[in-house]
């Protein structure tokens, strides 16, 4: 069989795909950060600076993006198909909130990434399309005014669970699914994939919220 | 302890999984359960439960079994929403009734995947794994004299590691489990036991192959790590034994 119709090879595929996403959370987490220090902009004039890498980065991104979700869909239906029948007492041991929810906090980090695309990139949001057209303007200025509006900030820390739920269970997984662990590894990697999705969360979070609570101004 | 403690029963409640034949809707049906003791163990409990439904003239529950000491993996029962009943490394014919109290209400399913049609009531074909052990999991080797003891050397943490892994009992619980009703532990177990040792090194990467080909023609799921195979396994066998099996996977891409 095919690798890309085996069982094994798509999950290889997804945890690869899953993995480089999660180095660009990291990176993206770091860049973001610059804001805390005032460096935002001239981060943002950096990476602009980059020319066709930029769009080189972006389009690697897509595909990571599209093959991840790609395979996730077909995985989770051929998954449903094989258990037609639920039990009627179902006492899960071992199955947590994110190992079981990764089809629903995937689905709904596509729709936060085209939401978050819309707005900071592309600028067609209200509250930000004062800033259409400037590559990169002043974005310091322009994410502390969005994230004055309470119920953005809250469609973000939202997102950003459904990211911590995602890689909560994902972190790990990669490793599992590469065969990169055995009995003794698998908590360890288990503890760190799991410390990495808290502080995602709250990394992530922290930008909205200080702005929010006026910290940052 | 006294003579009138030794002879206390227990009634139960039993929400038994009734279904004629594989077309069947099937139903569940209430049974009372009574004059049970600590010491009888969950298939006695059933048997006790069928002797009163022969002499009514009604239907026995069927249910697989057969060596009742929690080796030949023949029994398959989902109690209480767990295979097997959720005992640690316990198949439910050593489950024994001690673990309930008198009045409790119990549910009894049989195995739920695609891959495993409900024959009747509790009993399942589970003839899907053995196709799958026929893909692959075994070691061709020329039959004549018996080899020499130690003709071929296997190290003990390798001998220990093929053990541990050959300890499945083929019972089916890993894929009864499994939210995505994937055998993959089952499958993971065999690959892993062969791909350690030298005779079953030769047939490494054809077997991964085509055991995984046939655990999807089989109609299985895809595993995506909830890890609940292990707790649910009567014989604990580990999923580091499914990550040999990734790693096994991705080794035979290049050979």
């Amino acid at each position: 069989m095919n690798f890309l119709k085996s069982s094994v090879g798509r999950k290889v595929l997804m945890a690869i795909t899953g993995q480089l996403m999660v180095l660009f959370v990291v990176v993206h987490l770091l860049g973001n950060s610059t804001i805390f220090i005032g460096l935002i902009n001239s981060y943002a004039e950096h990476l602009h600076s980059l020319g066709p890498f930029v769009w080189l980065f972006r389009l690697v991104l897509l595909a990571m993006v599209l093959i991840h979700a790609f395979f996730g869909i077909q995985v989770t239906l051929e998954n449903r198909a094989a258990t037609p029948q639920k039990y009627a007492v179902n006492r899960t041991l071992k199955v947590s909130l994110a190992s079981s929810s990764m089809i629903w906090t995937g689905l709904t980090l596509v729709l936060f990434i085209v939401y978050h695309l819309c707005h900071f990139t592309a600028r067609l949001t209200s509250d930000v399309a004062s800033y259409a057209g400037q590559v990169p303007g002043d974005v310091y200025k322009m994410v502390l005014g969005s994230f004055q509006h309470g119920l953005i900030s809250f469609v973000y820390v939202a997102a950003m669970c459904a990211l911590c739920l995602h890689l909560y269970h994902g972190i790990q997984s990669f490793f599992q699914t590469m065969g990169w662990n055995n009995d003794t590894s698998l908590p360890l990697i288990s503890c760190i994939g799991r410390a990495l999705a808290v502080i995602f969360l709250l990394g992530y979070s922290s930008i909205p919220v200080f702005i929010l609570t006026g910290i940052l101004s | 302890m006294s003579a009138h403690n030794e002879h206390k029963t227990m009634t139960l409640t039993l929400i038994v999984w009734r279904q004629k034949n594989a077309n069947d809707q099937g139903k569940f049906d209430t049974y009372v359960a009574k004059g049970i003791t600590e010491h009888h163990s969950f298939l006695e409990m059933l048997d006790v439960v069928n002797e009163d439904l022969i002499k009514g003239g009604k239907e026995p529950i069927m249910f697989d079994h057969d060596c009742r000491e929690g080796i030949c993996g023949m029994c398959s029962q989902v109690v209480n929403g767990v295979p097997h009943g959720g005992q640690e490394r316990t198949t439910v014919c050593q489950l024994h009734m001690r673990k309930f109290k008198d009045g409790d209400t119990i549910y009894i399913e049989p195995w739920r995947a695609k891959a495993f049609p409900i024959i009747r009531d509790l009993v399942t074909d589970r003839s899907a794994l053995d196709t799958i052990i026929q893909a692959g999991g075994y070691s061709s080797c020329h039959t004549g004299g018996v080899p020499d003891g130690n003709a071929i050397l296997v190290s003990k943490p390798d001998a220990d590691y093929a053990m541990d892994a050959a300890e499945c009992i083929g019972c089916g619980a890993c894929a009864a489990a499994c939210p995505n009703s994937a055998a993959m532990l089952f499958t993971s177990a065999k690959v892993a036991q062969l791909a350690v040792l030298p005779q079953g090194k030769p047939e490494a990467s054809e077997r991964v192959k085509n055991m995984l080909d046939a655990h999807k023609e089989c109609g299985f799921g895809n595993c995506s790590n909830h890890y609940e195979c292990q707790a649910a396994c009567p014989k604990g066998i580990n999923v580091k034994f499914i990550a040999k099996l990734n790693r096994e996977y991705l080794k035979a891409q290049f050979t």
